[in-house]
């Protein structure tokens, strides 16, 4: 620790007892607890003690009990990498995948475009388009089942139906065909599109105009060969950034599945149908529901996060993320 | 680095004390917040709070107020409670779901009011309790007295979180419904008190079948004829809950053509190929169109049948008051078909909230005396609560002879069918793994039309691996 010794000789202070050398230089130690220790506190007690707990916990088996005794090793993992539910679940959520991501990054990147070019009403448009991420997913998921993806005649998507002459639609009830699909990723999109809307303008307006001009005095026509050669390379780390949220993103989905999908059950206890089951809604069963399972949880967790890891590094490192885009 | 003035000097000194000061209390009252989650008088605020609107009332004498002052420091507070135990004043914590009918919740604050010889904390659940009461149990700060569907699950006696209630039934075990008492008994230890019966059964418009000249179905094809000739246009003929009667029919299915969930001797109870037949039927159902689906209330509450959605509906005896205020005797009840003319016997599911004691409680004995005075004792109680609101069975065979509301109309024909084709929901060592895998089985093949006699064989070998597990 050179540093703090030189900064004293510089401002002439003479370390004195050990609480004073502890507070450092102009009390910087001190301040930066004062500062940081609430936020680190908050960290343990609610992130980094429950996260290392479950991983204790899949070791054991542990069901009603946080504080379990009997050791089993890998078992748990081993269930679960061969319970076709849990494994269902990740299929359940790479399809969801495979359909938001590029949805969402087309959709945001469409929006974004627009309202760049827009002459009038710009922040406007910037407002409305953004204004829906402040809703909840919940607020949202039961808007969109009591009201727009109501099963009876009465929904607002069946009243268009049935002016139409078509019978009404039990959105959510059916899984021939997956209806249901149609009700949660427009949901994500309406919630979310809004927010990577807005990363894009910010990485359009991070685009220097001298790269325009001087793609127009090469003869680039304006459009799409502009687009194509100047806007979209240059918002590549934009586009890196919201790939790897929009994907963690989906790995994290539950809110708007357990609104939108989980029903009365058999005895009030609550179920959920097997489809459309993402891995966090299938843990939740296992871990926090009637079942109380918390080493299989803890296990189908650690295996989820990992995976979750391995996708964001595969991703960063196919996509770049981290390179300069000037260079 | 010299400071002459004396106003610089002041300015940031003084913004930095208070900054401080801001800081330091503010630290302070962040740790004083996650230590005053230990205590248990104090922590009952913190904890609705987290709880989501759960509503915590107290009742009875004012020593409630002991903990509820001292929030801050409930860390001292709780080597108080065992001395403030001694001189009789417990204070017991009691969790209820939340039933749905209007004046349940004020009943059973009336009820823990009039108990004299300790406090008790009502709190009212709304929203998903099983899963909030379960995590709670894990913790100090969880309820002492709980109810839970038919008993404390096999888990949870498995794991010790519940106490033997030992011989709290006394004179009264033999007034108690035999199949109850034994649901939530294991290995002779009684770990639960029946509350009062639920019972499940159908409800059908009788003007709607009479106009449309159905007879009541007797026979799971004429159930299936019937939901046919009764959907006309927006009016469905049949509600078995949003999920197309996979969570519901479930149980009632199995017993109508004989099977069980398990066998009396604890092995899987529906091998029965008719089983399968009979699941394939209900997948013919779910896609005639004649099935209502996505309704705003699912099948536990009355308002698709009163609002006229559907000509029969699965739901619950408990909906009673509500559907008779809305159709007045228009309606008639049934159990769920046999499986046909030959084969099978129509069946309803009857279960009971059993109020259990939390073995994390300070005070099991007081909570166990306090268990045996509501449920056992307090008979007046126990009828009130059974017929004043929504309508249920008493659990103790003297006190539904004096169940009056149950004695006419559509009730008694319920409670007759309750004797007559009772099953308990589901048996103790059917765990709720087992009940999922069967849900998932379900759910393939009523609504994606899965190979009902392959996906019940995959029930089977959930349903065997969690039987070697329990079966200690």
């Amino acid at each position: 620790m050179a540093t703090p010794v030189q900064d004293e000789r510089i401002t002439g202070r003479v370390s004195g007892t050990l609480g004073r050398r502890l507070a450092g230089p102009q009390n910087r130690n001190l301040w930066f607890w004062v500062f940081v220790g609430p936020f680190v506190v908050g960290l343990a007690i609610f992130v980094y003690i429950p996260m290392i707990w479950s991983v204790y916990l899949s070791f054991f088996d542990a069901r009603n009990t946080v504080t379990p005794s009997r050791f089993v090793g890998f078992a748990n993992y081993h269930d679960m990498l061969t319970d076709p539910a849990f494994l269902s679940s990740l299929g359940t959520f790479i399809v969801f995948a495979c359909f938001i991501v590029p949805t969402t990054y087309i959709g945001a990147l469409g929006l974004a475009l627009l309202i760049h070019r827009a002459r009038v009403f710009k922040a406007f448009f910037r407002s409305v388009f953004f204004l829906p991420t402040a809703c909840s997913y919940v607020v949202a998921s039961l808007i969109w089942k009591m009201s727009v993806f109501q099963g009876l005649r009465f929904g607002l998507l069946n009243t268009v139906l049935r002016f139409l002459g078509i019978a009404p639609v039990p959105w959510l009830s059916i899984s021939h065909p997956p209806w249901y699909w149609l009700v949660i990723v427009t949901l994500r999109l309406w919630l979310q599109l809004g927010f990577y809307m807005i990363l894009f303008l910010a990485g359009l307006q991070r685009i220097p105009v001298i790269l325009y001009e001087a793609a127009a005095v090469d003869g680039a026509k304006p459009g799409w060969q502009t687009f194509r050669y100047i806007t979209f390379p240059q918002l590549r780390s934009t586009s890196v950034a919201v790939l790897i949220l929009l994907l963690i993103n989906a790995f994290q989905s539950f809110d708007e599945f357990y609104n939108l999908l989980a029903n009365a059950g058999a005895s009030g206890g609550g179920g959920y149908p097997p489809y459309a089951r993402p891995p966090l809604v299938y843990l939740y069963y296992i871990a926090l529901g009637n079942q109380q399972d918390f080493g299989h949880g803890g296990a189908g967790a650690v295996i989820l996060a990992l995976v979750i890891a391995l996708f964001t590094v595969v991703q960063g490192k196919l996509l770049g993320l981290g390179r300069n885009s000037e260079q | 680095m010299s400071i002459n003035s004396p106003e610089a000097a002041a300015g940031p000194f003084s913004r930095r004390r208070f900054i401080s000061a801001v800081g330091g209390a503010a630290a302070a009252a962040a740790l004083a917040a996650c230590g005053s989650n230990t205590g248990r008088n104090g922590s009952s605020s913190a904890t609705s709070a987290e709880a989501g609107g759960a509503t915590t009332s107290s009742a009875g004498s004012s020593s409630a107020g002991s903990g509820a002052g001292t929030t801050t420091f409930a860390t001292d507070a709780v080597p108080s409670t065992p001395s403030s135990a001694e001189q009789g004043t417990v204070t017991l914590s009691q969790w209820y779901h939340q039933y749905g009918e209007a004046g349940t919740q004020q009943a059973v604050q009336r009820y823990a009011a009039a108990y004299k010889a300790a406090t008790v904390k009502v709190q009212w659940n709304p929203g998903d309790y099983e899963k909030k009461a379960a995590s709670a149990l894990l913790t100090d700060s969880g309820p002492d007295v709980f109810e839970w569907g038919n008993g404390p699950s096999i888990d949870q006696i498995q794991a010790g979180q519940v106490v033997p209630l030992g011989d709290i039934l006394g004179a009264a075990k033999s007034d108690f419904t035999q199949s109850l008492v034994d649901r939530m008994t294991y290995q002779g230890k009684l770990y639960g008190v029946p509350q009062v019966i639920d019972m499940q059964m159908m409800v059908y418009r009788k003007s709607m079948l009479a106009k449309a000249n159905v007879k009541p179905p007797e026979t799971l094809d004429e159930l299936i004829a019937a939901a046919k000739t009764l959907s006309n246009g927006d009016v469905k003929g049949l509600f078995l809950g949003n999920d197309g009667g996979g969570g519901v029919a479930a149980g009632p299915l199995l017993w109508s053509v004989g099977a069980d969930y398990l066998t009396a001797d604890n092995q899987f109870g529906f091998g029965d190929p008719n089983v399968a037949v009979a699941f394939g039927k209900l997948h013919s159902l779910f896609t005639s169109g004649n099935l209502l689906l996505g309704a705003p209330s699912d099948w536990s509450a009355p308002d698709a049948f009163t609002q006229g959605l559907t000509a029969m509906q699965w739901t619950g005896l408990w909906t009673f008051p509500d559907i008779v205020k809305a159709v007045g005797d228009d309606f008639g009840v049934l159990p769920w078909p046999k499986f046909s003319a030959t084969v099978g016997k129509p069946a309803v599911p009857i279960g009971a909230y059993g109020s259990a004691v939390s073995a994390k409680s300070k005070n099991p004995d007081a909570a166990k005396a306090y268990v045996k005075w509501l449920w056992v004792d307090q008979t007046q109680d126990q009828l009130d609560f059974a017929q004043s609101f929504g309508f249920h069975v008493p659990a103790r065979k003297s006190l539904a002879d004096k169940a009056d509301k149950l004695k006419s109309g559509q009730a008694a024909q319920a409670v007759d069918i309750l004797q007559k084709y009772g099953h308990a929901q589901s048996p103790l060592l059917w765990t709720s793994a087992s009940g999922t895998a069967l849900s998932d089985a379900v759910s393939n093949i009523v609504k994606s039309g899965a190979n009902p006699a392959g996906e019940l064989s995959k029930v089977k070998t959930v349903v065997q691996a969690e039987l070697n597990r329990v079966l200690k």
